[in-house]
């Protein structure tokens, strides 16, 4: 059942992480180099702060907007305990992308429950595939002036992911019609520099 | 070019179809998940779209359009209808004369609401046609249907979606000429249909009858209603989202895919049926198609299979379709475990949020010590109740706040509250209800409280905005929904106008004055409100001077931590306020409540 560059891609973090317009942005791209796409992002009573998913599927011809468990080609998680809940939806072989950063909810301060150790997450993952990668990416978005580009530096190091023909202009077109122009350059600096990140790691 | 694709929502594609329909007149209520519908409208300068004061105004406003011949769309969430359901059943036997489409957006699963309710049935009930498109090409193509379908049968359409069509992005081809020619307005007298006497309104009834044979033999041949040929061992039958997952579990299967889902055409399902062995039905909720189906006679298997509440997913179709034995074992993936017992990350009030305080003072008043440790159920009544309402405020149910004993619907926070003191508790009763809730359905209870000599206290909680569903003007913001200024219409007035004597209004960040004033209107032995006022931390950019906790001073006494803010965290058994997510000057309540002094601004802590 699976069809030409079939992409299944999940983006999870926490609400105010920008995860909802690095997901538009390769929506976009994508419809621009032909693909049909379905995008669906569950954010329930979430204000700020609450748990934020983005299921983006890409494809010849996509039905359903969800994507099912065991079926996620690669997960781009924004926080660590938030990857954590997505393991089952991994297909077994896919790819992993995990920003080194603990936000802990209210509970873990209230002394109720306890973070995850990253060796818990990891490990999890590390049964269903190879392909873990752990970044700074929080680190890297502060580096360049404003931590607020990490959606877009994480959106760039996912790039080198894809197995679709995606040139620099469709990038920069991508992220031209979702940014404001004041910022665009900053941006455009955060992908590059993600994707520069990703460019010596081994890719599945 | 005239045709372009895009990528839309559900509701981005009905408010865009709408348009090209030539819509002139969209009213709305906010509510998860349809509220982008009119947000979209409002973009269009040259047609008139409003926030109303609820549903039902919205229902009025939109029926008395269309009675002057202008095509209108009103939109709603699924409990929305339920408040508009009056005016719905009335426009359902007056008819219309512009086309009337009707949005409900339901919540399978129940992301963003106080309940899960399928409303095909409201179809039946009111006699009326309904739609439903599966993504948000057809969101937008069904539109101009239901707009011909309206006026052809004199009828409103139902337009149904559901959470996942409403906020699904998905491929749109957009006919980008096709906006429609605007119609002349026009009111005729015509008192037998536009009056509903009694007698005028038992001369409507047969109407009501005899349209929907007419939309009956549409549906037979409408272009809504299609069949895919395929497989003749298993024929689904499907709509909404539903069909999107079947599709997909399905491959080779022959389909029967409805976009006119009430009437339901019989020849063609019997032909459907006849041509296939297996008949299995993929819908969300209830067995709606399922059930009108088997009362033609026709074999079908569905709910015994597939759960009747809650989303689908294609996860869930392929076991449904194992259990039917349509699909086998195999075809179900087995999924990598999860690390077990992960803390949730349940949505909270935002640093900075003008409603913390009032909850910090009610949960820690000290009447509320016998509910606060008791894990959100106990046999014991606490000193205080307090009856809840919908907004964002909700979250203080959740710890530490733990300051809300009920939430129903829109409004009942201050019903609730009369009727318990009306019973006999004992304790004292709080309602607390938002500024739009308030202006939505809280002014009829506190006329009710008023008139009937009910010693409640009514906290209402003032932002200034529609928070929960992303900040939408409502009466009492002074801005149109198109962005135009508007006379504000003034909770304290109305309070005072109701005849409620003892009002006060307050600081939200006044922790002081809230704690006071909260006091006083307990102690009051006659009907009391008062008013918390402050502006919602999202809309407010103004957060110069973090707070700070000076780890000499603080002694870990866990207080601040009371106030459920994100931005105060402990870690190590340390107790930090957390720069970025901080709204500084903004708040201040935890500074204000510190019993220490160990929280000020950095370098400057109060020692």
């Amino acid at each position: 059942m699976k069809s030409r560059g079939k992409q299944d891609v999940l983006m999870v973090g926490v609400g105010g992480q920008g995860i909802i317009l690095a997901s538009d942005i390769l929506g976009d791209v994508a419809l621009d180099i032909g693909m049909d796409v379905k995008k669906t992002d569950t954010l329930g009573m979430a204000q700020r702060g609450g748990s934020v998913t983005s299921h983006l599927r890409i494809g010849e011809k996509v039905w359903s907007p969800l994507i099912n468990t065991s079926e996620v080609d690669i997960l781009l998680a924004f926080e660590k305990l938030e990857a954590a809940r997505w393991v089952g939806y991994l297909r077994p072989g896919g790819a992993v992308i995990i920003n080194n950063m603990a936000i802990p909810p209210l509970s873990i301060s209230l002394g109720t429950q306890v973070y995850p150790e990253d060796e818990a997450v990891l490990g999890s993952f590390r049964s269903a595939t190879k392909a873990v990668y752990l970044i700074n990416g929080t680190e890297q978005a502060a580096a360049l002036g404003d931590v607020r580009t990490l959606n877009i530096f994480m959106l760039g190091y996912l790039s080198r992911f894809l197995p679709l023909k995606i040139t620099d202009e469709q990038w920069q077109k991508g992220m031209a019609r979702h940014l404001p122009a004041r910022i665009l350059d900053l941006n455009k600096r955060a992908f590059e520099a993600g994707r520069g990140a990703a460019a010596g790691v081994n890719i599945r | 070019m005239s045709k372009s694709r895009k990528l839309l929502s559900g509701n981005e594609a009905i408010a865009l179809g709408a348009y090209h329909a030539g819509v002139r007149v969209a009213t709305a209520y906010p509510g998860t998940p349809s509220t982008e519908i009119l947000e979209n409208m409002a973009t269009f300068k040259d047609l008139y779209a409003e926030w109303s004061t609820n549903e039902k105004v919205a229902m009025e406003v939109g029926l008395g359009a269309s009675y002057a011949g202008v095509r209108t769309l009103v939109s709603m969430k699924h409990v929305g209808l339920n408040v508009a359901a009056d005016p719905f059943m009335a426009a359902a036997t007056t008819g219309v004369h512009g086309g009337l489409v009707v949005v409900s957006a339901d919540d399978p699963g129940i992301h963003s609401s106080q309940g899960e309710q399928d409303n095909r049935h409201f179809a039946r009930l009111g006699r009326v046609p309904m739609i439903e498109p599966a993504d948000s090409q057809e969101a937008y193509d069904f539109m101009s249907a239901a707009y011909e379908i309206s006026e052809k049968y004199d009828t409103p359409v139902l337009f149904r979606i559901t959470t996942r069509v409403a906020h699904s992005k998905s491929v749109v081809e957009v006919d980008m000429g096709a906006l429609r020619a605007e119609r002349n307005k026009f009111f005729h007298h015509h008192v037998e249909k536009y009056v509903m006497l009694p007698g005028h309104a038992r001369l409507r009834v047969p109407h009501m009858h005899s349209r929907m044979e007419g939309l009956t033999e549409l549906a037979e041949k409408t272009k809504l209603n299609i069949i895919i040929e395929g497989d003749s061992r298993t024929g689904i039958v499907s709509s909404g989202v539903g069909y999107e997952y079947a599709r997909e579990v399905f491959p080779g299967a022959s389909f029967l895919k409805l976009g006119l889902i009430y009437p339901l055409p019989p020849k063609l399902i019997k032909r459907f049926a006849g041509n296939v062995n297996k008949l299995f039905v993929v819908e969300e909720l209830d067995p709606f198609l399922e059930e009108n189906i088997k009362a033609m006679g026709i074999k079908i298997e569905g709910k015994q299979h597939v759960p009747r509440h809650g989303e689908l997913n294609t996860g869930i179709v392929r076991r449904a379709a194992v259990k039917a034995e349509i699909i086998p074992t195999a075809d179900v993936a087995v999924e990598a475990a999860a690390t077990s017992n992960l803390p949730g990350r349940p949505p909270l009030l935002c640093a900075g949020c003008p409603h913390a305080g009032a909850f910090f003072v009610l949960s820690t008043i000290g009447k509320r010590a016998k509910v606060l440790d008791a894990g959100g159920k106990s046999e014991k009544e606490s000193g205080l109740i307090i009856t809840g309402d919908i907004g964002c405020y909700t979250l203080a149910t959740y710890p530490p706040l733990r300051a809300m004993d009920t939430t129903a619907c829109m409004g009942a926070s201050i019903g609730q509250a009369i009727g318990l003191v009306k019973a006999g508790v004992s304790s004292k009763v709080v309602a607390v209800i938002g500024d739009s809730t308030f202006m939505h359905s809280g002014i009829t209870g506190i006329i009710d409280a008023v008139y009937n000599d009910a010693r409640i206290t009514v906290i209402i909680l003032d932002n200034g905005t529609t928070a929960m569903t992303g900040h939408q003007d409502h009466p009492g913001s002074g801005m149109s929904a198109q962005g135009v200024p508007t006379q504000k219409v003034d909770i304290a007035r109305i309070v005072e106008g109701a005849g409620v004597k003892n009002l006060q209004v307050v600081n939200s960040f006044d922790i002081k004055s809230v704690r006071s004033a909260i006091r006083s209107a307990l102690d009051s032995d006659q009907l009391s409100v008062v008013i918390v006022r402050g502006k919602c931390a999202v809309t407010n950019k103004e957060r110069k001077n973090k707070r700070f906790v000076d780890q000499d001073v603080c002694n870990d006494c866990g207080v601040c931590l009371m106030i459920g803010c994100p931005a105060i965290q402990k870690r190590d058994g340390k107790v930090y306020i957390e720069a970025g997510t901080c709204m500084g000057d903004s708040c201040g309540i935890c500074q204000q409540i510190c019993p220490k002094k160990a929280i000020g601004t950095e370098g400057k802590v109060d020692k």
